[in-house]
């Protein structure tokens, strides 16, 4: 199934884009594509830390993705 | 009452403790985030912000509604300005009111802090030399 990705920040620095498109097999979690991003994209390894939101919530690992979810990679958080 | 709002227009102070005013509340405490002219010695020309809006609301309301129940308040506005800023303008608001101090006090240095920790906005300071995303790299 194919998952939209959001970037913002830095995310969207190394995406070079505000979005990317993934192809992941059905029944795949945050996990799994955590691992897929990180494979295309090397640099997300090196930030201090990351995150996946589905939906507009912080995803565990754990969460099983739907083609129809609204999915984001979030990098360190840094308002105020 | 919770008032919260991204904006890109320039916050305006004054209205935001007007809209947190009441007569049953003994005091109100105000945070003002602004724009510092250097980090670690080196001079900032601006920051740059930006938001992940519909997440961005959503956890500051979260924020809002854990400090109304965990605290005695009345009243909490969390405002927050987004795109580019210059040296001392303002980044955030945050006003609370409660009958008593200590509730205002507590809940604000709440709402500040938690902000920082899980609101998706960021920051990305430009130097003269160059520029960085906030926290991005440990």
């Amino acid at each position: 199934m194919k998952i939209t990705i959001l970037a913002f920040g830095i995310a969207k620095e190394i995406f070079n884009s505000s979005s990317v498109e993934l192809h992941v097999e059905e029944g795949s979690t945050v996990a799994i594509l955590k691992n897929e991003l990180e494979t295309i994209y090397p640099q997300i390894k090196k930030l201090s830390s990351y995150l996946i939101a589905v939906n507009n919530e912080y995803a565990e690992d754990d969460i099983v993705l739907r083609s129809t979810d609204e999915t984001a990679i979030i990098p360190p958080v840094s308002g105020g | 009452m919770v008032d919260i709002k991204i904006e890109s227009e320039p916050l305006d102070v004054t209205g935001c403790t007007g809209k947190v005013e009441d007569v049953t509340c003994g005091g109100m405490s105000i945070f003002i985030g602004t724009v510092r002219n250097a980090t670690n010695g080196k001079k900032v020309v601006r920051l740059d912000y930006e938001c992940y809006q519909s997440m961005a609301l959503k956890e500051m309301r979260k924020i809002a509604a854990d400090a109304m129940q965990r605290w005695d308040i009345q009243n909490i506005l969390i405002h927050h300005r987004v795109g580019t800023l210059h040296i001392g303008d303002v980044a955030v608001v945050i006003a609370v009111n409660a009958p008593h101090r200590d509730a205002a006090f507590d809940a604000c240095r709440y709402a500040i802090d938690t902000l920082k920790k899980t609101v998706p906005i960021w920051k990305k300071e430009v130097f003269e030399d160059g520029e960085e995303w906030v926290s991005a790299h440990a």
